[in-house]
């Protein structure tokens, strides 16, 4: 056996170090360490609580409006508010454009560069991928940035700016639409419509979304070609590398997701937990939620809820290895994102390919890609049903003394706040985020995170300093460590 | 010239906002102004031991250092080892990868309010010990030290923001490459004077409430956010209603007060965010360059002869009442 320490692993903030175990080629055991801590939930204790609105976004730039909405919601939660209609549908586009843009970075700047390595430079779609996917020089960057920044600007009228806009509020939007935004917002929203469809999928969104199988899927590509769109791209390199064997987490078949995009008491993508060994949905509810510092560089003992746990950085713990705390549902591993959201909530494709392979580096891109496809009809629906005129935002105070939880999805899965209230100031701010999920430590019981476990049985040869197949695993599930140290 | 991007104790959102870059985008932009990346943890293929070989050859001298760009706050603690932010498969603290790189670097840039004066990293009992490269809050200090100075001669250019605006970095870099910056170029708390030399209040889309004092009091209202909500626009040192943000936006546009956050020390107000601190009905923080008896009688005056459309319309989310169409004879 041979121990190696790897990092740092860009490329969405760099702050992720792996001990990896060795043997006969593969890993054999992970250690995932977050080498940054802030300190947020400590910052946030004593604060007047609309401040959480200032201070929680800055918890991370990636998914600022995720971290917003969260907020707003405990807040909400708190204060017994709930937003009108047109608040809803504007805080459900300013979230669905963060989060679509999440993923279409993840896809092109994050991900695919790596399958333009010289380490590749032998395989068959080496020549294609180069082109389009290199770092900084392909052209798919030169393609993705305009698109994404235009895209953005549904930001710049909801938001006034991001990251970190401040307009969304527990009652709803602090931006009234106008009739012209409106149309405006439509537009932006078909053009990025128009531009997915013409080069990341070469096809009808709706012919995306209706992929129903994984047979289905290679039976569009064959159809199509892996020239007709960089998802096609992706396929073909993905069949070619097996990348549905890779970076399996065979004990988290778990899959969590706390439902998204809210509208009058619905959710858009259902909330549970779905069972992969059972092959069942279950019922989440945040009471079974707890969070473990066995193997954190925290004070405390053992594991407990949000809403009585606390933040205390004591770096002298011996059994810690990562700033990182390790969050269970029910006592277990589950793992998070847009293929969990997808999972939960019945897509059969994504239903599908968790039952032939589970959650691997394939159906974690394959959950992104189709999130995509789905969610922008979606948008189209959300902007042409605001009522210029009408309410976006509802007034109302905080209580002295009261506590709400928050429970959303950004881009990486699913993300929970809870704030508890007293003498009119923050007493406890505890926040799970997504990669925390994923990227956890060990818990009490010895029991590897997600990506511990996903690693293992990955190819990692002695004389290779960075394994690919390490990073592709890695980047799968599109890490964000700054949201997981907070 | 070399670029070379680190990220500290920050959320990054400067990397964020810096890829909403437009007409051209970023990498373009960079390109065609003779930049080049020697790392950037967002757009580079090179990933753990490529990295750390890339910042040993700039410290060694081999590879030329023209800008170091530091993102986040750099983290002191605990008990100043740096342990809180370790560069990761490195085992050093990211400090000492910093304080060994700018001593070499040509032109040391903190990119955002976080890396020039400890920012929202700072709030609170400042957990971490977080400050700025030149400065720890409104002390000069901070990491390097108020002595500090690039090889240019230059102290750290603080591109201060939080975020910054992606026309804020690049033309700091474009600016750079072409001609360089000359100290007289940067503001007394090294900002580059040419976004920092304005105000937020310039180009406000609610100057009509403010000329008359028509105050929003709830979020959602199109009125002034000076007297109630807690906007600092007319102190804050920024060109954010002139220079639209993602396309059409800005905080005040976006009906949200500004916060000050290119400022050192924006963190921490003394008071809630979204209140305005008074005294005796008066803000506190009166416009910059504004004498307090004028303000007073201004105000005074300006409520009294406030239009009704205007002061209808400062406490409604969307104009209810129009202006008048007036015929003057004279066109």
């Amino acid at each position: 056996m041979s121990r190696r320490v790897l990092g740092p692993f860009n490329r969405v903030e760099g702050d992720l170090e792996l001990s990896l175990d060795t043997e006969d080629g593969v890993v054999s055991a992970a250690r995932v360490n977050s080498p940054l801590y802030r300190g947020f939930e400590q910052i946030l204790e004593g604060k007047a609580p609309a401040d959480a609105m200032v201070i929680v976004p800055r918890i991370c730039g990636i998914c600022s409006v995720s971290q917003s909405v969260a907020a707003a919601t405990a807040l909400a939660d708190a204060m017994g508010v709930t937003p009108p209609p047109n608040g809803a549908r504007a805080t459900n586009l300013m979230l669905a454009t963060e989060n679509l843009a999440d993923h279409l970075t993840h896809f092109y700047l994050f991900f695919m560069p790596d399958f333009a390595r010289d380490a590749y430079a032998g395989a068959p779609w080496f020549a294609s991928a180069e082109a389009r996917f290199k770092a900084i020089r392909g052209a798919a960057a030169a393609d993705v940035l305009p698109a994404r920044a235009q895209f953005m600007h549904l930001l710049g009228t909801l938001a006034g700016k991001w990251p970190h806009t401040l307009s969304v509020q527990p009652g709803g939007s602090a931006r009234a639409v106008s009739a012209t935004e409106r149309v405006r917002m439509v537009s932006l929203i078909r053009s990025f419509r128009a531009w997915l469809e013409r080069h990341l999928f070469g096809d009808a969104l709706e012919a995306i979304s209706g992929i129903g199988s994984e047979a289905a899927l290679w039976a569009w590509l064959d159809a199509k070609g892996p020239e007709r769109g960089d998802f096609a791209r992706f396929l073909a390199i993905a069949r070619n590398l097996r990348l549905d064997r890779l970076g399996r987490c065979e004990g988290g078949e778990r899959y969590l997701s706390h439902g998204n995009y809210v509208f009058e008491g619905e959710r858009l993508f259902a909330r549970g937990v779905w069972d992969g060994a059972s092959a069942s949905l279950l019922d989440f509810a945040h009471e079974d939620v707890t969070e473990d510092v066995s193997h954190a560089w925290m004070a405390g003992e053992g594991a407990c809820h949000p809403l009585s746990g606390f933040t205390q950085p004591d770096i002298a713990r011996e059994s810690g290895y990562s700033w990182c705390k390790a969050p269970r549902w029910r006592g277990e591993v589950v793992q998070c994102g847009a293929l969990s959201r997808q999972v939960v909530d019945a897509h059969p494709l994504a239903r599908d390919l968790v039952a032939a392979g589970g959650g691997n580096v394939f159906s974690r891109v394959v959950g992104r890609l189709l999130e995509i496809a789905r969610v922008v009809p979606e948008m189209e629906r959300w902007a042409l049903a605001i009522e210029p005129g009408e309410r976006f935002c509802t007034e109302a105070g905080v209580p002295d003394s009261a506590q709400g939880v928050g429970l959303i999805e950004a881009a990486r899965g699913a993300l929970g706040h809870w704030v508890v209230i007293r003498k009119g100031r923050i007493q406890r701010y505890q926040i799970i985020a997504p990669t925390t999920w994923n990227f956890s430590p060990r818990d009490g019981r010895g029991t590897p995170g997600a990506l511990e476990q996903a690693l293992v049985g990955t190819p990692a040869c002695e004389s290779d300093e960075m394994p690919l197949a390490v990073q592709h695993v890695v980047r799968s599930f599109d890490p964000c460590m700054v949201c997981t140290v907070h | 010239m070399n670029v070379l991007w680190l990220q500290s104790g920050g959320c990054g959102g400067c990397t964020m906002s810096l890829l909403c870059a437009e007409s051209p985008d970023v990498l373009a932009t960079l390109e065609g102004g003779g930049v080049s990346l020697l790392w950037h943890p967002s757009l580079s293929e090179a990933s753990g031991p490529e990295v750390v070989a890339i910042l040993e050859s700039c410290i060694a001298g081999t590879t030329p250092l023209d800008v170091l760009c530091v993102e986040g706050a750099l983290l002191r603690g605990p008990h100043g080892s740096g342990r809180f932010h370790v560069l990761a498969g490195t085992g050093r603290a990211m400090i000492d990868w910093v304080r060994a790189l700018a001593a070499r670097a040509r032109h040391t840039v903190a990119v955002g309010t976080c890396a020039a004066f400890g920012g929202v990293t700072a709030a609170g009992c400042n957990p971490t010990d977080a400050c700025g490269l030149q400065y720890d809050g409104n002390a000069a200090g901070g990491l390097l030290g108020a002595g500090y100075r690039s090889a240019s001669g230059l102290p750290v250019i603080n591109v201060a923001g939080c975020p910054t605006h992606p026309g804020w970095v690049l033309e700091t870099l474009l600016a750079l490459a072409l001609d360089g910056i000359a100290a007289v170029d940067l503001d007394a708390l090294g900002r580059p004077r040419f976004y920092a030399d304005q105000l937020v209040h310039h180009g406000c889309s609610r100057n009509e409430f403010y000329e008359f004092k028509a105050s929003a009091e709830k979020a959602s209202d199109l009125g002034c956010m000076m007297e109630h909500m807690g906007c600092k626009g007319t102190q804050a040192h920024a060109d954010c209603n002139v220079r639209p943000w993602n396309g059409a936006g800005s905080c005040t546009s976006g009906g949200y007060p500004c916060i000050s956050c290119t400022e050192p020390g924006f963190e921490e107000p003394g008071h809630p965010f979204f209140e305005t601190p008074k005294v005796g009905g008066i803000p506190i923080g009166l416009p910059t360059d504004m004498p307090k008896a004028w303000f007073v009688a201004l105000a005074a005056l300006s409520k009294s002869a406030t239009p009704k459309r205007v002061r209808t319309n400062a406490t409604a989310d969307h104009p209810v009442v129009t202006p008048v169409i007036r015929k003057t004879g004279f066109k």
